[in-house]
């Protein structure tokens, strides 16, 4: 039990999976928040009952960088915010694949997907710009490789456009990329975090907790959380590790 | 066609058109002749006879080995070409047969339709005998044995009367015994009893039966005709169009015509063929496929519009034909009131584009394999072929009243996965073969510490396993090792499915290996 405090404030007190305590733990939320803050949320602390995690209104082109190239981590963090109801794209390019792996369904939430293998960087922008017309669509997620001539402003501008008039939102995935000239509406960086504990098994790992840094938002400030997902919804993780445990422990005492 | 293999060589060889040259093939004693130019005839030189004997007569001529491949590929290729005129064209031998029934009315009438195609032969410089006649077998001996100059308003029986039997298509011996015994004409044929015909010429050698076929007593389809001709619209040019606009331009005159024709017979397109005649008598063609039938000349025209434009118009295109080749039943289809497409529609028209621009393997889904090994339970089909626009299947099933009716927009999904005893834990994403990677574990089967991947070193912080996938011995061989999985955590955070392939001491190799499968998000 103690376990279950040691790594996770905020949201999931008993990471156990369990749906009735992970809701109660999400009510407890501001009771919490005050003695937590200096333990290890950086970004802005949930002021009111429920935390969200800042994104736009309208479906718009965000961009996501993987913080290492063959870091899967991204891929929880960005399909917990699809919608699962309509079928999604996902369009590779051939590099991506190469380099970090084909999407697997079995392990994906949905297995209502169309999946695009493009040769490279322009036919990947192409057919991203092909769905995001199409408003069947739930979301449109490119990956890219490095940075190809091909991605410029005027690409990203353009389905930024796209995307804002059809209504599907549209999510730009760089491995290995750097940050240059983009009209992305928000731009996001996002990296595996220690997972939370695991209450079956202590060595094994618990769900995962991803960092994810707003480097650029339009309408947002920029900031950096700790963060894992249960219960549909995201929940900061507060502190990992023993010096959790021992700042729960010193509260307690 | 009489001369086409010494025609065909003419042109793509550099003798001087007046050398008396003449093809040879093999034959049983030695070379014999196959084919004469003109001055090689003028020696005496003729088709069927010895090499010998007609240099005999005339030392100087030129004997050059005949290609009778290639003239076939030549007739095979004009056959495409001929499709220009009717869409059942078959290769008989080393000629073309065509029906001709209800497409003469678009060249101005049997006569119009003759001209024409004796004046694109002609153009091509090729001779061809034409002929047309209600039979099959009348119009091959028309066309082989009645010389121009007696082609006129008779009878089918009339004109054929005076034609050799050998216009028959009867084998050597028969037309020999025929002519021993005097029938050397079609009419005196004609004129004998049934009975007594039927009588002398038995088995192979059917007499009666050929008589029958050429005088129209007796069916004789062209092959491979189909029962229903796809929907099909043509566009003839007054001149040959060069230029690269010009099969974009023919796409658009053609495709009203085309949906017209769908919707008269309540049809949709599944794929369409443009296909551009050259006047060098070649075709070029380019087709598409759709997911979902369709008629909507908006969607073809912008599916086939590319492709058009790369279609190479050589040395011009003189005509164009739009068929759909493959087609479904569709109804008459509303959108809807407002201008709000529907969501599967859309979807199939997605995944023609893409399809179309990348080519079908590029665009697929996925679908679910009854095997234990992770690569080989998901499979990905090509979307445009995938039995799963689940959703087009629901409503056809609908409208014959088996399902209840149900939210179309999530009707998308296709088979459900195959789920094997409850959830397993599986990463999100797989690399397409298993890389090899070097691990620090405790013998013999204890768990991983520490593995290099590409170089980069993973201290390994929490692990999850092992998941024993034993290999599928019904389908692998017998030196298949089985896998270990594990479901690893580095210090960083980033999680990895691992597995050690085989066990040390099971006798299926030495030491096991070690491989990084798969990455969890």
């Amino acid at each position: 039990m103690a376990r279950g405090l040691s790594l996770a404030a905020g949201g999931a007190v008993s990471a156990s999976g369990a749906s009735a305590p992970a809701k109660a733990g999400a009510q407890t939320v501001p009771a919490l928040a005050g003695a937590f803050a200096a333990l290890r949320a950086t970004g802005p602390l949930p002021s009111q009952g429920n935390w969200q995690l800042p994104s736009s209104l309208a479906p718009t082109l965000s961009e996501l960088f993987a913080a290492q190239p063959r870091d899967g981590g991204w891929i929880g963090f960005l399909l917990a915010q699809v919608d699962r109801a309509k079928p999604l794209l996902w369009v590779q390019e051939r590099m991506a694949i190469l380099e970090s792996g084909r999407i697997h369904p079995p392990g994906l939430p949905t297995h209502n997907l169309i999946h695009v293998e493009a040769r490279d960087a322009r036919d990947a922008l192409w057919a991203m710009e092909e769905g995001v017309r199409c408003a069947a669509l739930s979301c449109v997620i490119g990956e890219l490789w490095g940075d190809p001539r091909a991605l410029d402003f005027t690409a990203t501008r353009r389905l930024a456009v796209a995307s804002e008039r059809s209504g599907t939102p549209c999510w730009l995935v760089r491995l290995g990329g750097t940050a240059n000239l983009s009209g992305a509406r928000m731009r996001w960086r996002v990296g595996s975090a220690p997972s939370l504990a695991n209450p079956l098994d202590p060595r094994a790992p618990g769900l995962p907790a991803w960092d994810a840094e707003l480097f650029r938002a339009r309408g947002f400030p920029p900031g950096r959380w700790s963060l894992f997902h249960e219960a549909d919804r995201f929940h900061l993780v507060a502190g990992a590790g023993d010096r959790a445990l021992g700042e729960v422990q010193r509260l307690s005492a | 066609m009489p001369a086409l293999a010494i025609e065909r060589w003419a042109k793509c060889s550099g003798y001087p058109p007046e050398s008396p040259v003449v093809l040879t093939v093999e034959g049983t004693h030695g070379l014999l002749i196959h084919a004469v130019t003109q001055a090689a005839a003028e020696r005496g030189a003729r088709p069927g006879a010895r090499l010998t004997d007609a240099r005999a007569l005339d030392p100087a001529l030129v004997a050059v080995p005949a290609d009778p491949d290639g003239d076939a590929a030549l007739v095979r290729r004009l056959a495409k070409w001929a499709g220009r005129w009717s869409p059942l064209v078959e290769v008989d031998g080393d000629g073309l047969r065509l029906d001709a029934s209800g497409v003469a009315h678009l060249f101005g009438g049997e006569d119009g339709l003759v001209r024409d195609v004796e004046q694109s032969f002609a153009r091509l410089g090729l001779t061809a005998c034409t002929a047309i006649a209600p039979t099959a077998a009348a119009a091959w001996a028309l066309a082989r044995f009645q010389s121009l100059s007696r082609k006129g308003e008779r009878g089918l029986a009339e004109q054929l009367a005076s034609l050799n039997v050998s216009a028959l298509r009867l084998e050597p011996d028969t037309v020999r015994t025929l002519e021993r015994l005097g029938l050397k004409t079609i009419g005196a044929l004609i004129d004998m009893p049934r009975l007594a015909l039927a009588r002398r010429f038995r088995g192979g050698e059917d007499v009666v039966d050929a008589l029958d076929r050429m005088l129209g007593r007796k069916p004789e389809p062209l092959t491979a005709a189909p029962a229903d001709p796809p929907p099909r619209s043509a566009l003839r040019l007054e001149e040959p169009a060069t230029h690269v606009e010009a099969a974009s331009q023919a796409l658009e005159r053609l495709i009203p015509g085309l949906v017209a024709k769908l919707e008269q017979r309540h049809l949709g397109a599944r794929r369409l063929v443009l296909s551009g005649f050259r006047v060098d008598c070649s075709v070029a063609e380019a087709s598409v496929a759709t997911t979902i039938a369709s008629r909507d000349p908006k969607h073809l025209q912008r599916l086939l519009a590319d492709k058009a434009a790369a279609l190479d118009p050589g040395f011009g295109f003189d005509a164009f034909a739009l068929t759909a080749d493959w087609t479904e039943e569709l109804g008459a289809a509303q959108d809807s009131l407002v201008e709000e497409p529907s969501g599967e529609r859309e979807l199939a028209r997605l995944v023609d584009r893409l399809t179309v621009k990348l080519g079908p393997r590029a665009v697929r889904r996925p679908c679910a394999y009854e095997s234990h090994l992770p690569e080989q339970a998901s499979g990905w089909v090509a979307a445009i072929s995938s039995p799963a626009f689940a959703g087009e299947v629901a409503r056809a099933a609908r409208r014959r009243g088996l399902l209840p009716s149900q939210d179309p927009s999530t009707s998308f999904a296709g088979p459900p996965p195959l789920e094997i005893e409850g959830r397993k834990a599986r990463p999100h994403r797989l690399l397409d073969r298993a890389e090899a990677i070097d691990v620090i574990y405790a013998t013999p089967e204890g768990m991983p510490r520490r593995f290099v991947w590409r170089r980069a070193v993973h201290d390994i912080a929490r692990v999850e396993g092992p998941e024993r996938i034993a290999p599928e011995w019904w389908r692998q061989p017998s030196s298949a090792r089985l896998r270990d999985y594990y479901r690893v955590e580095d210090a960083g955070g980033r999680r990895y499915w691992i597995y050690r392939e085989g066990l040390i001491g099971d006798g299926r190799g030495g030491l096991p290996s070690w491989f990084i499968h798969g990455l969890f998000g």
